[in-house]
């Protein structure tokens, strides 16, 4: 069924009794095309693309627990393509320019809300280096305006632009930066793969890969073996373990990212604001909820829950930012699982088994990068080769002494 | 995590106390040859289970200890002196 305004209307009047699941619940087949592990927003984004723009149809979604479970709905839903490095830019901006066309092109209401994501300074140095980002987010074709002290003043007033130690001296903003709802990202995505034809296949985790003559045949699952032509990987944290199961020792560690959402408040934070004296950002939902996060905890982690240290410093840096936050009440808190790579960037190539591919890495930045995620993955698995903006992720590229750390950290997950 | 972590030279202490530094791994020789070195940096079996890490003791008696924790629930099992684990496992 395709959602509009007159099916709204329509089903309104019959009571709402005729709304048809947006996706199916099938059982697996024997065999597959393609069979991607991981039914978060990058494997199902994958599945997606798969079937609409390369006409890959015989896929399955494996996910272990129900979709949208894992980082999908475990983010601060912010979208951005503000990168400074020519590996990373042209793909994060090709993700934004998904992003704007996105809910026409699933036809599902994710919410794509492009209110501007601001990233302030308060040193000279800082300024320097945000006009060097900002110069080369435009020389790739990426909206970038450098503010200062009192256009952020007339934006956002009752930040904290005299505090002693980190006095705001301006920020970099992106304005087709914002926030997108990521349940519905995932909703969207399951039921336009499904509708081609895709197998979504909730409840099931794969326990081994079974691989002859070199190529993988298919995967053991808690469903029974499916066999498979093509075998993809994006299962975020738990890369490490699905690719052991290949034989495979990733550069990649799991650590816990924790986000949180405050009671509900009056307007008030109209944009994504970054603190950058500190690791913090912040937005406010729809329904007036803010919305924020700062550090990893910085200890490998797969529990998705974090520690009250974090919590703490999180909740330092954002009353660092914004005082009036002293008195706002936080209503929960949780846990994602960052697969953390050892340059702060993503994979998405090939690997050394011939049918094998791999989706992973993403540190902080998987949400963002979803529907191009998706898509280089699937052109990558439809034509075997990198799509364009996506050929620098490449999984050797440790080895070669190609890495691409935007954050100049070297290889310390716990600090990208 | 516990709230409590234990330390080989001060007994049990407040988690607050520790710096977490990552995988304590073995480290190759100088002369080792690329892939080695390579594996060291780059590579991590990233258990979903028990593992070993360093950490430094930062406010307290600033030794480095290998703590032997669990990445699903956090436990912590053991903690020995780094250099004293060095030391042992150059002499097997």
């Amino acid at each position: 069924m395709r959602y509009s305004a007159l099916s709204i209307l329509l089903n309104g009047l019959r009571g709402n009794r005729n709304w048809a699941p947006a996706w199916r619940q099938p059982e697996p087949k024997s065999h597959y095309d393609v069979i991607i592990v991981g039914g978060g927003g990058h494997g199902l984004a994958t599945a997606y693309y798969l079937a609409k723009e390369f006409g890959i149809t015989k896929v399955a979604v494996l996910e272990k627990n129900y979709i949208g479970s894992g980082n999908v709905g475990r983010n601060t839903t912010i979208i951005r393509s503000n990168y400074l490095l020519p590996g990373n830019n042209p793909f994060y901006e090709l993700s934004m320019k998904l992003w704007e066309g996105l809910e026409q092109d699933f036809n599902f209401n994710a919410m794509v809300s492009q209110r501007g994501v601001l990233n302030l300074y308060h040193s000279d140095a800082q300024r320097d280096a945000y006009t060097r980002r900002g110069n080369a987010m435009r020389l790739h074709g990426v909206d970038a305006e450098l503010l200062d002290r009192e256009a952020v003043r007339k934006m956002l007033p009752f930040l904290d632009f005299d505090n002693a130690r980190f006095p705001i001296r301006g920020g970099l903003l992106q304005r087709r930066g914002g926030t997108v709802r990521h349940d519905a990202v995932a909703w969207g995505y399951a039921r336009g793969a499904d509708s081609r034809g895709v197998d979504v296949i909730q409840g099931c985790e794969v326990t081994g890969i079974r691989r002859e003559n070199g190529r993988v045949t298919g995967v053991d699952t808690s469903r029974g073996f499916i066999g498979c032509n093509t075998l993809a990987l994006a299962a975020a944290g738990n890369s490490s373990q699905v690719a052991e199961m290949a034989g495979l020792k990733l550069p990649i560690e799991s650590h816990v990212l924790q986000a949180f959402v405050s009671e509900g408040l009056k307007p008030f934070i109209d944009g994504v604001v970054t603190f950058g004296a500190g690791h913090f950002y912040v937005s406010q939902s729809d329904k007036g909820g803010l919305v924020f996060g700062g550090d990893l905890d910085g200890y490998n982690s797969y529990a998705q829950r974090g520690n009250l240290a974090t919590v703490e410093h999180v909740a330092e840096a954002g009353k660092a930012m914004i005082p009036a936050l002293s008195r706002v009440r936080v209503l929960r808190s949780w846990g994602g699982i960052m697969d953390m790579s050892m340059d702060g960037s993503p994979i998405i190539d090939r690997t050394p088994i011939d049918n094998l591919y791999l989706n992973a890495g993403w540190c902080y930045g998987g949400f963002k990068a979803t529907p191009a995620s998706g898509f280089c993955f699937a052109h990558l698995i439809a034509r075997g080769t990198p799509q364009e903006t996506a050929a620098a992720f490449r999984l050797d590229r440790f080895e070669r002494g190609y890495l691409i750390d935007e954050k100049g950290q070297g290889a310390q997950p716990n600090l990208h | 995590m516990a709230s409590l972590v234990p330390c080989p030279h001060c007994g049990q202490r407040p988690k607050e106390e520790f710096t977490i530094k990552g995988a304590a791994l073995a480290r190759p020789a100088a002369d080792a040859d690329a892939v080695d070195w390579f594996d060291y940096v780059y590579l991590r079996d990233n258990p979903r289970g028990a593992y070993e890490e360093y950490w430094h003791h930062t406010s307290g008696c600033r030794r480095w200890i290998v703590v032997t924790r669990d990445t699903v629930t956090h436990e912590v099992a053991a903690s020995r002196d780094a250099a004293d684990r060095a030391r042992s496992e150059a002499r097997t």
